[in-house]
């Protein structure tokens, strides 16, 4: 029987905020353990919680950004369980009325574009994190992260396959990202997901028993996390087998999944409102306040790209996975108005040199405008495309105007005709039995020539000029 | 009687209580007591009547995002029975 898989996804995303959710302890990344707690967020008895307006911001302007309603009253709840990194016993959540349901985002396929469904949007608190010592049969406890604000983007059952699913969160990464609430650091664990995963035979409606996922941090292993469940459900479903309802977690190494059998009991939250904090009133004024702050997203700014600058949707696409860098490109065709050439740069030294030192946007030296002087040099001829990278490397080193690192070093592109006749003249004397191939019709010797004058000019002839030249000098011996 | 023996115990686990026959037996007539108020509540006719988000007119009051000190270490860790560097330490737990 051939069968089909239904992938939903839930994303916890830390929100960027200074303070913790409900205290006023700091959410910085990498202080010493315990170092940012407080009664509060240690779960004290008598102490109460007060809500940070940033993260309820936050919240809604994904909930916008994913097209879903703002519920006006919303409210917390508590999910009681225990274990170590929960202080209080209960995590601060969200289970009848969360602030926004029913949404959905668009997301590119290999068969085009579909819409994925958003169930709920909502709020929560992060637990603390434990490390396990691995001689000794004890964990330590960090509270740092305890409390820090969390949303949770909880999608339909709406995808359909490993890639389909990688997609969708790399979508909502990205808005995330662009709406700078979350720096969605994956490794660092601010951008988390689980997936939920069942199989039905293709043409039915009905679910099977799904299992959840987790623990996969990059999007390369939620797919092949994904890829694996999907094989090792269709073998047990083939085999006349039952799927178990589980937990299974994603092991990076064996690039397979393993039952994470609890000792403890079916797991049974109890929700209940939470009676320390009150519900939450989210003015339909105020969402159109914040509906207002809204940056151009991904999607319209790709679109925006094709249609304003001309560019292909493979290189809008690619410009715009990120906001700095679809910023900085805007900037650069603003002092230099060829926006495929800026494209092709961007898309290859610039991302190249970004990669390869792992720098961030407001780390790097090089300004768009000076990007823009050197493509401009480099259209008027006064540097070959060749020098230009290496002068590029210069100025991402250094931040120098490309014109002074050119002037310095002497890159200037040599176009001066006797000059470069001077170097081919005295390349045809210096290779006599080329020059004598090419005449015999070997004429692919032409290359070894172009070769040799580069080289003599340190790569800075004009290419279209040599080539001329040589054509004109290697006819006159040929007549000769 | 409508809470079983089998639930006070179900309650009692995921309270991580461990009772004794007598107050087990106690607690089973009190949870059974609670249970009465709410067949006393459902008794109401709620048709019409839009759920409540919470039982005072008040929504909740909103801070601003702004860091302010955090306990000192050693006010932060002075309640644990046992410490490992600024970390608590517990026992083992993997999942």
């Amino acid at each position: 029987m051939e069968y089909e898989a239904v992938i939903g996804l839930e994303i916890h995303a830390q929100l960027l905020t200074d303070s913790k959710a409900f205290c006023s302890c700091s959410t910085r990344f990498g202080a010493q353990p315990n170092m940012n707690t407080c009664p509060i967020c240690q779960g004290m008895p008598g102490t109460l919680p007060v809500f940070n307006r940033k993260a309820l911001e936050f919240t809604i302007k994904m909930a916008l950004a994913c097209n879903c309603r703002i519920n006006e009253f919303s409210r917390f709840a508590r999910k009681n369980y225990y274990y170590p990194d929960l202080p209080k016993n209960y995590q601060i959540s969200q289970y009848e009325l969360p602030i926004s349901e029913h949404g959905w985002v668009m997301v590119e396929t290999e068969s085009g574009q579909r819409k994925i469904g958003i169930t709920r949007i909502h709020m929560e608190e992060d637990a603390g994190k434990l490390v396990h010592d691995e001689f000794k049969p004890v964990s330590y406890v960090d509270l740092n992260r305890t409390g820090v604000p969390l949303i949770e983007i909880v999608s339909e059952p709406d995808m359909r396959s490993p890639e389909e699913a990688a997609s969708y969160l790399k979508t909502l990464h990205s808005v995330l990202v662009y709406l700078r609430i979350c720096d969605g650091n994956m490794e660092e664990g601010s951008f988390r997901c689980d997936a939920n995963v069942s199989l039905r035979p293709v043409g039915t409606t009905a679910l099977g028993t799904k299992t959840e996922l987790k623990n996969m941090n990059s999007f390369r292993n939620v797919q092949r996390g994904l890829q694996y469940e999907i094989e090792r459900h269709t073998d047990v479903l083939r085999d006349g087998g039952r799927i178990v309802q589980e937990t299974r977690l994603f092991d990076p190494v064996t690039g397979s999944t393993v039952s994470m059998r609890s000792k403890e009991q079916a797991h049974d939250y109890r929700y209940f409102p939470d009676p320390d904090l009150l519900p939450l009133h989210v003015p339909e004024e105020w969402v159109d306040q914040i509906r207002q702050t809204l940056p151009e997203l991904p999607a319209e700014k790709k679109e925006r790209f094709i249609s304003e600058f001309g560019i292909p949707s493979y290189d809008a696409g690619v410009l715009t996975a990120s906001r700095e860098l679809a910023e900085y490109f805007e900037e650069v065709v603003k002092s230099f108005n060829n926006p495929k050439s800026v494209s092709n740069w961007i898309m290859t030294e610039f991302m190249r040199a970004l990669k390869a030192d792992e720098k961030s946007f407001s780390q790097i030296f090089v300004k768009p405008s000076q990007l823009a002087s050197l493509l401009q040099m480099i259209e008027e001829g006064k540097i070959s495309g060749k020098i230009a990278k290496t002068v590029f490397d210069d100025m991402w080193a250094t931040g120098e105007d490309p014109a002074k690192i050119v002037q310095e070093k002497g890159l200037m592109q040599v176009s001066d005709t006797s000059e470069l006749e001077n170097i081919i003249l005295q390349i045809l004397k210096d290779n006599p039995n080329e020059v004598s191939k090419y005449l015999s019709g070997k004429t692919q010797v032409m290359g070894f020539f172009v070769g040799q004058a580069m080289k003599a000019s340190k790569g800075k002839a004009n290419p279209g000029m040599l080539n001329k030249l040589l054509a004109e000098q290697l006819s006159k011996l040929s007549q000769g | 009687m409508k809470i079983t023996p089998e639930q006070v115990d179900y309650v009692a686990v995921l309270g991580r209580l461990h009772l004794t026959q007598e107050e087990k037996a106690k607690y089973l007539s009190q949870l059974d007591d609670i249970l009465k108020y709410m067949d006393t509540l459902a008794e109401v006719d709620t048709e019409n009547v839009p759920p409540m988000a919470s039982p005072v007119e008040l929504f909740n009051p909103l801070r601003d995002d702004v860091v302010k000190p955090s306990l000192p270490i050693e006010a932060a860790l002075s309640n644990a029975p046992s410490i490992e560097g600024t970390s608590f330490k517990v026992p083992k737990i993997i999942d």
